[in-house]
């Protein structure tokens, strides 16, 4: 394993492949040929591997978790992987293909920078590819990649994979993808994983992990709309710091500085920022993803929910939300059902008020006739807060257009929603 | 401006995750513990949390599930951090279970008191009353925890199903609960071994002197080494000499691999760490019981 450098950035990335396409092989071989593995890991595989009565050793199996897994042979949740070169720290969250896990597909994209789609070069672009291309896109993933994989399986042959291109890329322009990169790899083989592909002289773009090291992520982020979700209200109860009073959050969006007039929702008073505050003291600036306190001129009542933001830059405030969601659980969605909604650190409770339509996300087709949203299902509907939010756009801010639904009788999270 | 300015470093990226975790911990939460093993995890995680609330002290209990056998240095530095933090210390005894019939004694040359910890842990939990106890477990050491959520469900015995797990998806974290249960939350669960070790030098954390490689007389038990004490017995065969040593991770002596080392300083451990062919895991006697042991362990209520 190389040692990243205090300019390390941190890239999270979806992997996302129909079941024998090469994904646990792909993972197994960047990890390994990034030197993350270690004698301990590669022992236990390969030993496993042997009582397996498999062929050499099965790099696979580094990315299966848990025993249900492991007896079943394949992945039912996300797991969580991690890999760093000098250049960048990665995260991978590993998602399983199949349709009846769409919902760990979208957990997985949820973070991710990059969207890694694998396509298996025999078969080429499947109902499933199409779906996850879809998801990356509904989750808006800044960028793709797809890796055209098993290229030792066709005699590393250029035109099959300008076929795949071109069928990949007739489709994806119908999608709302902004950046389509294609690879072709062997995952096997580890050609244009790590190393450049000597079987592959006609391809001269980027290998994956080249890709990965260098694509710009500097903009992923929103830095025009200031957003300041209150998280946490330090009072520290402490002689000298009697009349502290701190609001502890996560930038969303935009720039926060000392001196920025600021509006706090949903009271709607004005005031000015007194001090970016961190354990270190005063900064100059605060961004997105940065955890900060603020502390503001006036004491004006603030707590856990409210929206610090800029006051010629304001969210849209609304108790009417339209949202695309997915559904996570077994119990379908119940119109005009009751459920608490969680956007930034707000709570409020909603009814359904009406589901649009359902779509079938292999054909794209919107369903208006047919609205039971279950298990895995997508669809568009609206809510009615019992207060309002702050919303954004999705399009526009992740963190500020997104939400959860709640279910109250069971707390469980029952579906993941992104503001129109 | 330039977009250069505004992109943080992978480390302060993570610290700024796991601050945001803590505070969410601290918001939904009526009375929430924190973990205290005297680990580097788990210092790394008060570090954290100083930062996430200052100049506040912070909001969360410590908790230290004592197994009595310990290296003397891991209380000494407790008993000192709990001091300066001002915070709230609750310990709960291994020995005290023993000693009142609830828990039975493994025997036996591969003795461990790490297994009775879990007990031990469910039930001060349950006395403390806390609804939420945050761990300083991360997904890259164990293969079970690389599923593990940040907000971790536990029902009424504490068990985890790993099956049922909650989605999470962006930054919202879901930790709705019915009376009873309680959550177990991982703010450093997207850290590795080399992230930990690289912000501690970055941030100057302390840590105790038995990170660093150091004179002490060990001897060797199935490929690992072990420290000399008194809690822990030997085969006839199994000759103690005096080695430079250092721990990686810091558990229940009994169960703590030290490893052959000469880095005396932090320089020196993230060099080791960066070429390091074994995971720290890899030097704890109670993940080799079988190959899905960690697994089997948290289903129970281990951390
Ligand atoms: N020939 C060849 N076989 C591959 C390649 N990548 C994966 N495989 C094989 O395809 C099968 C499925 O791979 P696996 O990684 O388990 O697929 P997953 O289900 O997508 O995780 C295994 O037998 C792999 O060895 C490749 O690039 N070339």
């Amino acid at each position: 394993m190389s040692t990243p450098t205090e300019h390390t950035e941190l890239l999270r990335f979806s992997t996302a492949g129909s079941v024998d396409d090469g994904k646990s092989t792909l993972i197994g071989r960047l990890l390994y040929d990034s030197k993350s593995i270690f004698e301990d890991q590669y022992d236990a595989i390969s030993k496993t591997s042997e009582k397996r009565g498999e062929e050499g050793v099965n790099l696979a199996l580094l990315t299966d978790g848990l025993k249900a897994e492991r007896e079943q042979g394949i992945t039912i949740d996300v797991a969580y992987r991690y890999f760093s070169t000098p250049k960048r720290k990665f995260i991978i969250a590993d998602t399983p293909g199949h349709i009846q896990y769409t919902r760990n597909m979208v957990t997985g994209a949820s973070t991710a920078n990059v969207a890694l789609i694998l396509v298996d070069a025999r078969k080429g672009i499947l109902e499933q590819t199409r779906r996850h291309a879809f998801i990356s896109s509904l989750l808006q993933i800044p960028h793709l990649v797809v890796c055209i994989n098993k290229m030792d399986l066709v005699e590393w042959d250029e035109a099959v994979y300008n076929k795949i291109k071109d069928e990949f890329s007739s489709f994806s322009h119908k999608l709302d993808v902004k950046d389509v990169h294609f690879i072709p790899i062997s995952a096997l083989t580890g050609d244009n994983v790590v190393e450049r592909s000597e079987n592959m002289s006609w391809y001269d773009g980027s290998t994956l992990l080249y890709y990965l090291e260098n694509v710009h992520i500097g903009s992923d982020h929103n830095f025009i709309d200031a957003r300041f979700p209150v998280q946490y209200v330090i009072r520290p109860y402490r002689d000298e710091f009697h009349d502290y009073r701190g609001y502890a959050g996560r930038v969303a969006g935009g720039v926060f500085r000392k001196g920025d007039e600021v509006t706090v929702l949903p009271s709607g008073f004005t005031s000015t920022v007194a001090a970016v505050d961190t354990y270190e003291g005063e900064i100059s600036e605060a961004f997105a993803p940065m955890s900060v306190t603020l502390r503001l001129e006036d004491e004006i009542d603030i707590s856990r929910g409210d929206m610090i933001v800029r006051t010629n830059n304001q969210p849209e405030s609304t108790q009417d939300v339209e949202v695309m969601i997915c559904w996570f659980n077994e119990r379908p969605l119940q119109p005009r059902g009751k459920y608490t909604v969680m956007h930034t650190s707000r709570s409020v409770r909603c009814i359904v008020k009406d589901v649009r339509y359902k779509l079938d996300i292999n054909t794209l087709h919107r369903n208006e006739e047919e609205l039971t949203i279950g298990l895995n299902d997508i669809g568009r509907v609206q809510l009615r807060t019992t207060a309002p939010l702050f919303v954004d756009p999705y399009r526009r801010n992740r963190i500020t257009g997104s939400i959860i639904l709640v279910d109250e009788q069971t707390n469980e999270t029952v579906a993941a929603g992104m503001v129109i | 401006m330039s977009e250069l300015q505004l992109q943080l470093n992978h480390l302060r990226e993570l610290e700024a995750e796991s601050i945001f975790v803590m505070r969410e911990v601290a918001a939904q939460f009526e009375n929430p513990a924190l973990l205290f093993s005297g680990g580097k995890d788990s210092i790394l995680m008060v570090h954290l949390a100083m930062k996430a609330f200052a100049p506040a002290r912070i909001p969360f209990t410590l908790v230290h599930v004592d197994t009595g056998h310990n290296f003397e240095e891991t209380i000494q530095f407790r008993d000192r951090l709990v001091e300066r933090l001002g915070a709230k210390l609750v310990v709960g005894s291994v020995q005290a279970a023993i000693d009142r019939g609830e828990l039975r004694e493994e025997t036996g040359y591969n003795a461990s008191r790490n297994y009775l910890q879990t007990h031990v842990l469910l039930q001060t939990l349950e006395e403390g009353k806390f609804d939420a106890a945050l761990g300083g477990g991360r997904r890259d050491e164990e293969k079970a925890r690389a599923k593990e959520r940040f907000f971790s469900h536990r029902d009424e015995f504490g068990q985890w199903d790993p099956k049922n797990q909650r989605p999470e998806l962006w930054n919202l974290f879901n930790g709705r609960k019915h009376y009873g249960e309680h959550f177990r939350v991982f703010p450093i669960s997207n850290w590795t071994e080399l992230d930990v070790w690289q912000y501690i030098q970055m941030e100057g954390v302390e840590l105790p002197s038995l990170y660093y490689a150091h004179h002490r007389r060990v001897f060797h038990r199935d490929g690992m080494l072990l420290a000399e004490s008194e809690f822990v017995p030997r085969r006839p065969e199994e000759e103690v000499v005096e080695m430079q040593v250092r721990c990686r991770t810091i558990g229940d002596i009994s169960c703590t691999g030290l490893w052959e080392s000469d880095a005396t300083n932090l320089e020196g451990i993230i060099q080791e760490v960066a070429v390091a062919r074994q995971t720290e895991r890899g030097g704890r006697a109670d993940d080799k019981r079988t190959e899905t042991a960690m697994e089997d362990r948290k289903k129970e209520g281990y951390f």
